[in-house]
């Protein structure tokens, strides 16, 4: 058998922390990873954030990113040791041989520079072939990849062109160059699901096209089973399981692996709408100060007591400016916005306390949602001060109470936000928001940036939660996997408008309108062959109308 | 027509440079207006008869309003008048053409050498950093910062010009020598000018791009397999432009307004010895004359500067 394109052989790498208040240390972030993969070849890395897939990724390249050092194992490419290069050697093997996307094509694109003068940089510096030989084969890689009017695309600069094109350009880019390796890092991770699509079948078939070897990696199983022939399961910088990709997700052998198969597995029976809704929204329109065009259009939406209200859609639909207007942020230019029965002032500022207080909101980034600088039990304890009076040993008591409910117990109420991991931040952001004894919580993204299992656990203490403390929660997402979790109704978001409202049952029934078709279809499920069957249907449906 | 944000950003800062030098003309007529003293007693000395001194007063229209004053002072400086120097009755603007053409000959020549020499040595110093070059390119531009420049000066007219011989330690400079003639009478006042200014503007160019190397998008270069000095010209350094241009720009406003003290230790015919000269002699019209070239030129360079970061910015150059 011919030598495999990338043998890495016991792999360590190590980085430096910087604990907070201690001296800094050096951990091991890799423990002795080993794989091979074939020439044309995907390789799926899935693993949940510090698994390390990046940082084995990038391996492939001699990379450390930051303070990351490689320290021990083999990196085997085209069957020399690239660990033992030198700065000329590794230059001719970054760029040329193995080629890089990340996953914010955003940031990795130089604002400075156009799209095309990117693209075919590496080409031009490795000496590979001309300009104009470059540009055209940059010109055949557009359009391969979907891309609009692939001749003049190149012309344009990074921030002219969407995030979905950009990311197919960071493709074309590392494409371009003809490299026998493409490391793929979560490149449809930041995308919307409907654009995510897109990007991920050009991608599948740009590799298929010019039979790349492709190192993927995600943190999501569904869509990694689309590209990869096999798949390797990290966990804490260790493998976990490696086998194909039919064997990974339809027969398991690691609990880990399963756990990560089966995620989402929450089981919740929808309620009934009650006589009297906690919130009504009427109408509502919306725009922001100095611009000609409302982000909300005559929204109108309930919900009831201890219910879940989940509002879906895209970015840039109106979801996180539907809970600015609500919390008073944003004074809605018509319409009207009544809680518990009492119309709410469209001011914030005009509102009562216990207006404020009988409505909390919780964050999808919960580093940013606290002090840093304060306790957990002062940044929880605040709340239970503000609005209840508790002082000293009473506050103490019932910042432990809320600790409890939250499942995080002793030991937190005196830690920093620094110390804890980040399914721990968002618990005290919602055990703050608990210290206030809300009717509702507006909860906007709030398991967006977790860890699948992690984002479970979150989900479920917030399930918990509503049938302790019978709270509300308008549940912002894009995540339409979450919205099945925990909804009893939904409002579907596009462009400013609810273009679908009703029980989950009826709204998750066909028949569909084309918006929340195409949302609800481009939504990746963990089996083979899925993303055909979608792109199949769609061609057959385009073709039909 | 929707105008090009481009055009309107640069019109609005062109307007403000205009406004700003509108109200840096008043201050400077109030600043003079306000000093103690009689001009038409300066001039006339002590022992000048009151009947003489009304005489004068009415002549200089010292009697009008303050406002009418102004007014007369800034429509003739308009026209390029700027009056009759009090001491001499020489015309000031001839007086001060040919100084201020040698000051920016001074200054032209010591900043022709002084930013490229600065970005360069910013571009290693980012290249090598923390390692031997970078220290000694920081620490020795943080310490020629550091020492004040007359002190400088007479070290380098010292070494240079007594010790060694090599230029001359007065600048004096005349219309009948040639440009390279005049090169080497300025060598002196140059070399402390480049050392002065050329820390300031290598740090600057330095922790600006040392800022933008953290982007993913150098990393995407350095993945690229490019190389170090590529991926700073190429790829750090455009996106550190406009910091690098404001630093760069206050520092030329420096070599043409703040060379007081090298053209005063080399005895360069400048505008900064003519200015000192005549604040000496109570020369008002001279005084005010300098104060306006000089808060024109800091005004100029600084809307320059706003214009080059205009530009350089891509999200302003190509709109959506």
């Amino acid at each position: 058998m011919a030598d495999p394109l990338v043998d890495v052989r016991n792999l360590k790498i190590e980085a430096t922390a910087y604990p907070p208040g201690e001296p800094p240390q050096d951990i091991t972030i890799v423990h002795g990873v080993s794989f091979t993969l074939e020439k044309g070849k995907v390789l799926g890395l899935i693993g949940e954030s510090g698994a390390g897939k990046s940082t084995i990724g990038l391996s492939a390249m001699a990379y450390g990113r930051g303070g990351v050092r490689i320290t021990g194992g083999e990196v085997f490419v085209n069957g020399r040791d690239i660990l033992k290069l030198g700065p000329g050697g590794l230059r001719s093997l970054r760029g040329h041989e193995v080629t890089y996307v990340a996953q914010s094509a955003a940031a990795a694109f130089n604002p400075a520079k156009r799209i095309m003068d990117q693209v075919i940089e590496t080409t031009l510096a490795h000496g590979l072939s001309g300009r104009a030989e470059a540009e055209a084969r940059a010109v055949i890689l557009f359009g391969q990849l979907g891309l609009p009017n692939p001749e003049t695309f190149g012309n344009r600069y990074p921030h002219q062109v969407s995030g979905g094109q950009l990311q197919r350009a960071m493709t074309a880019m590392a494409l371009c160059p003809k490299p026998d390796l493409v490391i793929f890092d979560e490149p449809t991770t930041a995308l919307d699901v409907t654009t995510q699509i897109d990007v991920l079948s050009a991608i599948k078939e740009a590799i298929h096209d010019t039979g790349v070897a492709a190192l993927y990696i995600t943190h999501d199983l569904a869509v990694v089973a689309q590209v990869s022939d096999h798949i390797m399961v990290l966990r804490h910088g260790r493998m976990v399981e490696y086998g194909d990709t039919g064997q990974i997700i339809g027969a398991p052998r690691q609990d880990y692996t399963r756990a990560l198969v089966s995620v989402r597995s929450i089981e919740h029976e929808e309620k009934r709408p009650t006589a009297e809704p906690v919130l009504k929204v009427e109408g509502v329109t919306a725009r922001y100060r100095g611009t000609d065009f409302d982000v909300l259009k005559n929204v109108s939406v309930e919900l009831h007591p201890g219910q879940t209200l989940a509002v879906v859609g895209e970015s840039g639909s109106g979801k996180s400016t539907l809970a600015r207007a609500i919390t008073g942020l944003l004074p809605p230019t018509r319409g009207r916005i009544s809680f518990a029965g009492r119309e709410l002032s469209a001011e914030q500022r005009a509102r009562s306390r216990d207006d404020l207080r009988e409505l909390q909101m919780i964050y999808q980034m919960a580093d940013t949602a606290m002090n840093p600088r304060h306790t957990v039990g002062t940044i929880i304890g605040r709340p239970a001060e503000f609005y209840f009076g508790l002082r000293g040993e009473a506050k103490r008591k019932r910042v432990q109470e809320l600790l409890d409910e939250i499942e995080m117990g002793k030991g937190f109420i005196d830690r920093y936000p620094a110390e804890l991991s980040g399914g721990q931040k968002q618990r005290v952001c919602i055990a703050r928001a608990l210290a206030a004894k809300p009717r509702m919580i507006i909860c906007d993204e709030v398991t967006s940036a977790l860890d699948p299992l992690v984002a479970d656990g979150i989900l479920k203490l917030l399930l918990n939660l509503q049938k302790i403390e019978g709270v509300a929660y308008l549940f912002i997402t894009h995540d339409l996997a979450t919205v099945r979790a925990i909804a009893d109704s939904i409002a579907v978001m596009y462009r400013g408008e609810v273009v679908r409202y009703g029980s989950k049952s009826d709204v998750l029934a066909p028949p569909f309108d084309d918006y929340t078709d195409l949302l609800l279809s481009s939504v990746p499920e963990m089996r083979l062959g899925w993303l055909e069957d979608v792109l199949k249907h769609r061609r057959m449906e385009s073709a039909g109308n | 027509m929707a105008v090009h944000p481009v055009v309107k950003l640069m019109t609005q800062r062109l307007a403000l440079g205009l406004l700003l030098l509108l109200a840096a003309s008043v201050l400077i007529f109030v600043g003079t207006q306000i000093l103690p003293g009689d001009v038409a007693q300066a001039i006339l000395g002590q022992s000048a008869t009151p009947q003489a001194l009304a005489n004068m007063r009415e002549a200089m229209g010292l009697n009008d309003p303050a406002y009418v004053r102004y007014l007369h002072w800034l429509g003739a400086a308009l026209h390029g008048d700027l009056g009759q120097s009090l001491t001499n009755g020489e015309d000031v603007a001839e007086a001060i053409g040919k100084r201020f053409g040698n000051t920016l000959f001074l200054a032209v020549v010591a900043a022709v050498i002084a930013v490229p020499t600065a970005i360069i040595l910013g571009l290693i110093a980012v290249r090598y950093q923390g390692r031997w070059p970078d220290r000694l390119i920081s620490g020795v531009t943080l310490a020629t910062v550091s020492v004040p420049e007359f002190l400088l000066g007479y070290v380098v007219m010292f070494l240079l010009a007594v010790k060694y011989r090599l230029a001359p330690s007065v600048s004096t400079i005349y219309d009948t020598m040639s440009l390279g003639e005049k090169l080497h009478a300025i060598a002196l006042p140059v070399i402390v000018l480049v050392l002065v200014v050329l820390g300031h503007m290598m740090r600057m160019t330095r922790a600006a791009i040392l800022n933008v190397m953290q982007s993913a998008y150098v990393e995407t270069a350095e993945l690229k397999g490019l190389r170090p000095f590529l991926i700073i010209a190429r790829h750090a350094f455009p996106n550190a432009i406009s910091p690098v241009v404001n630093v760069v720009m206050i520092n030329l406003a420096y070599l043409v307004v703040g060379v007081v003290v090298v053209e005063v230790v080399f005895v360069y015919p400048g505008m900064g010895q003519y200015l000192v000269d005549h604040v000496a002699k109570r020369d008002v019209p001279v005084v005010q004359a300098c104060g306006l070239i000089f808060a024109a030129v800091y005004i100029i360079l600084n809307v320059a500067a706003d214009v080059i970061s205009i530009l350089a910015n891509p999200r302003l150059r190509h709109p959506k």
